[in-house]
């Protein structure tokens, strides 16, 4: 039998391993806002006028999402296109000149997020109240419209369903489905204003194909989706993110090392999610590395 | 050094992954977020496990083999892969030695001969051994279910024969990946957690490596290799080791052949445990440590499968009285005359920069900015290395050549008789844990109550119904369990976790029989029979 090289010898440093030659991508120039700027080809308006420190609002859009072009916040005009265009998902052309900040821009923005707001509850969406400020929202003015309001959903002891929240942007769908989990528990059903996300057959989750990874809940941006406990605690009135400290650590599981984003309340484990920019994770964990972290808090 | 040879970002970027005894969809389910991304991107992936996992699922093509018929079944796509001269004969003359030996080695290992043991029809291999040697980048990866076995290291032995056979190791996108299980099994033994290693992988036994150390540490290290864990069993059998020290294990419950475990613990002088909980180890121990929960009460770092170093960060403190296991051992140093080195998560990491040239790169200040560093990263400048073993490829080879080594498939030592008719198999379910010690404080709506998987057409032949509990007997012990019917179970074949040791003690079943090379137990290979309590369901 050849036995194996002397494992008391150690190899020397050698060069560093080679990878692909990537080509670098072209530039692509354009005008935002009346200012040049150059975006590698493939960008979307989106990224380019981040390059320039311009906020665009979103609520569909993520990262590590493939835009759906469905809540129609992040519009912008684009010369030379009858319609507004979604910045999320149009990609940069040479030549583009492009408005953020036009009347036009935030008159369609000021209704998307009054009508959106007239008949959804957008009280725990963080970013909402900032946008609608920002475009001089006046929601109530649709105030007499139908609503999505219903019972909260509570079928299990980790998460909540609160779809009188739900702005249907289809985040947990792609989430669940084949941007990151590829479970597919849950999809749009219906049409129309009676269009909701629904498990198949609107069976209870626990019935359902969810493996309880919380990806859902990580990416849903109004909060329709929530952990059981913040739920429980804004509930009791305890919840208080001003009194919270967010650590980023180790998952203590598998050998995958995932990034924990430890939530904090009063030295207490209150909530866990992962940054959407770890190449590891890209935001997204398994119920061991979401929920796991019980027995630290049961000590 | 030893560990996974690739990236996560190569399983995105490669034409064929092959998970052998590897359910990671379930056990490693983010890593299996980038083996789907690949899948989308085009790659074949093959499963080769006894269940048809929820990882099968996902497959090209799943290989159902026999438990613990995995050389066998390794031999013969070995030998089809030389048969159909699909072999990279270039990579072998320049970089490897022994082809002649492991052709011989392997010329009985035909298609018909590994269909007779493995269960996998001979088509199916064939097709397998063509579709991973044609392949222009492949990525082979294996779990438990290559190493829980009594020739653990024979069964990596054989899957390292493959790659080297078809050149895929040392290039981008092609490698050898054990997906580790914990998440600092890599770190531990990156750190010297091996009977014959020092930190950095520098063998204890090369005099002027230890010297090093010597130097550094002010004291005189034993030069020779210690125990692995079944040595250290065995030692206690002999009288040998008297006294143990365990941090942040439950081998009372995690061992195999539970009876013998807690015997042995029970025989020795002085037993200490340190742990987050009075695990059922630390209730048999003379003296309890409460330490603080490393993941969420600490700083410091671990290594992942990706050979990633990550920081740990402190998010809570720890409950009064638990403490840093570091900070522990200090203390009882101090207590026995011994001033350890430096204080601090940090410091202990920039001492180990110095005396591990593989990790000198890795200052706390780059693992932070960086999302980490994967070893080795040799200095301030390094970005660390993607991939393992470029040195192969390289003209002329870079260090020793790679060998084949030949191995011979032998059955499992838990052999199935006319008494014990069924294969007992073990392993993880999503949302649990080894011995449940921490998974067992959260309320998943996945689990149920721990029972027997077991095949359709065994529970007709036993005329068992869902639920109705049973008695599992093997040569060591029996426990009462319930019984799921599960599809994904071939007849002869019954299932079960080490999850909830209060509910089903598993380990009282399993056989004790371990690798003598690395010390694992045969936990994938049981051989059980199952008793009717008469109780309905």
């Amino acid at each position: 039998m050849t036995e194996g090289p002397d494992p008391r010898t150690p190899v020397p440093r050698g060069p560093l391993p080679e990878t692909p030659p990537r080509r670098a991508p072209r530039k692509v120039e354009l005008t935002i806002d009346g200012r040049p700027v150059s975006a590698p080809e493939g960008a979307t308006i989106l990224q380019a006028a981040r390059e320039l420190g311009i906020e665009t609002p979103t609520l569909c859009y993520l990262e590590n999402l493939t835009p759906v072009n469905v809540c129609r916040v992040c519009v912008v005009e684009l010369e030379g296109s009858r319609t507004l265009v979604p910045a999320c998902s149009r990609k940069v052309e040479p030549g583009m000149t492009v408005h953020t900040d036009s009347e036009r821009v935030r008159h369609s923005r000021k209704l998307v997020l009054e009508l959106l707001a007239s008949g959804v509850d957008v009280s725990t969406a963080p970013d909402f109240a900032r946008f609608a400020e920002r475009y001089g929202a006046q929601p109530e003015r649709f105030a007499a419209g139908a609503t999505v309001a219903q019972p909260v959903k509570i079928d299990n002891e980790l998460y909540v369903r609160d779809y009188g929240k739900c702005i249907l942007c289809y985040k947990c769908v792609s989430a669940c489905g084949s941007d990151a989990q590829n479970t597919f528990a849950i999809a749009i059903a219906g049409r129309g204003f009676d269009a909701v996300i629904s498990t198949e057959y609107d069976t209870p989750l626990t019935d359902s194909a969810c493996v309880f990874c919380g990806n859902c809940i990580g990416v849903c941006p109004t909060g329709a989706l929530m952990f059981r406990g913040e739920f429980e605690m804004r509930a009791a009135g305890q919840w208080d993110e001003t009194r919270q400290q967010v650590t980023d650590t180790i998952c203590p599981y598998c050998g995958v090392g995932c990034t924990l984003t430890v939530h904090a309340q009063d030295d207490r484990i209150v909530k866990v999610t992962s940054p959407a920019e770890h190449p590891i994770t890209r935001g997204h964990l398994c119920i061991k590395g979401r929920f796991g972290w019980q027995y630290v808090n049961e000590r | 050094m030893g560990g996974g040879t690739n990236s996560y970002a190569e399983f995105e970027d490669t034409d064929l992954i092959i998970l052998w005894g590897s359910n990671a969809r379930d056990t490693h389910p983010i890593l299996f977020h980038h083996v789907l991304k690949g899948v989308r991107n085009g790659a074949r992936l093959y499963t080769v496990d006894p269940r048809r996992t929820p990882t099968a699922e996902w497959a090209a093509g799943w290989l159902p083999l026999q438990v613990g018929s995995d050389i066998a079944l390794a031999n013969a796509v070995g030998r089809e892969i030389l048969a159909a001269g699909l072999e990279n004969r270039e990579f072998l003359e320049h970089a490897t030695l022994g082809l002649e030996d492991y052709r011989k080695a392997v010329d009985r290992y035909t298609l018909q001969y590994a269909e007779q043991i493995t269960g996998v029809p001979a088509a199916q291999i064939r097709e397998f051994a063509h579709a991973y040697a044609r392949a222009d980048r492949a990525l082979l990866c294996w779990t438990l279910g290559i190493t829980e076995h009594h020739n653990a290291v024979d069964n990596v032995l054989a899957l390292i024969n493959l790659a080297l056979l078809a050149g895929h190791v040392g290039r981008y996108g092609s490698g050898l990946n054990p997906l580790r299980g914990q998440n600092n099994v890599q770190g531990g033994g990156d750190m010297g957690a091996l009977p014959d290693r020092l930190p950095g992988f520098q063998h204890v036994e090369n005099g002027e490596l230890r010297s090093k150390f010597e130097r550094a540490w002010g004291v005189a290290i034993p030069p020779e290799r210690g125990w692995h864990l079944s040595g250290m069993l065995d030692a206690m059998e002999h009288g040998e080791l008297k006294a143990l020290y365990v941090i942040g294990e439950n081998p009372v419950n995690s061992e195999a052949d539970q009876h013998r475990t807690v015997r042995l613990f029970e025989s020795l002088e002085c037993l200490v445990a340190q742990d987050l909980f009075l695990t059922e180890t630390a209730r048999l121990a003379d003296v309890v440590f409460p330490a603080a929960a490393g993941a969420f009460e600490t700083e410091g770092t671990v290594t992942n499968s990706e050979r990633r170093v990550q920081r740990v960060r402190r998010a809570v403190p720890p409950p009064e009285g638990a403490r840093d296991d570091m900070d522990i051992l200090i203390a009882l140093a101090r207590r026995m005359g011994v001033a350890l080195g430096p204080r601090g998560a940090e410091a202990v990491w920039n001492e180990l920069r110095s005396l591990s040239p593989m990790h000198a790169g890795m200052s706390y200040a780059r693992l932070e900015s960086e999302n980490g560093l994967q070893w080795p990263c040799y200095d301030e400048q390094h970005p660390g290395e993607m991939y393992l073993h470029g040195r192969l490829w390289e003209r002329p080879v870079r260090g020793p050549r790679a060998p084949l080594r030949p191995t011979e498939w032998e059955p499992p030592v838990d052999t199935i008789t006319a008494e014990y008719p069924l294969r007992l198999t073990t392993g993880r379910r999503l949302d649990s844990y080894n011995t449940g010690v921490q998974t067992g404080a959260f309320a998943s709506p996945l689990r149920m109550r721990e029972a027997l998987d077991i095949s359709p057409a065994d529970a007709a032949r036993l005329d068992l119904a869902e639920g109705e509990r049973i008695r599992i007997l093997s040569r060591r012990g029996a426990v009462e369990a319930p019984v799921h019917i599960d599809p994904a179970l071939s007849a002869g074949l019954v299932f079960l976790t080490l999850h909830t040791p209060d509910q089903v003690a598993t380990n009282m079943l399993t056989v004790d029989a371990s690798d003598p090379k690395s010390g694992t137990s045969e936990f994938k290979a049981s051989a059980v029979r199952i008793e009717k309590l008469g109780v309905p369901a």
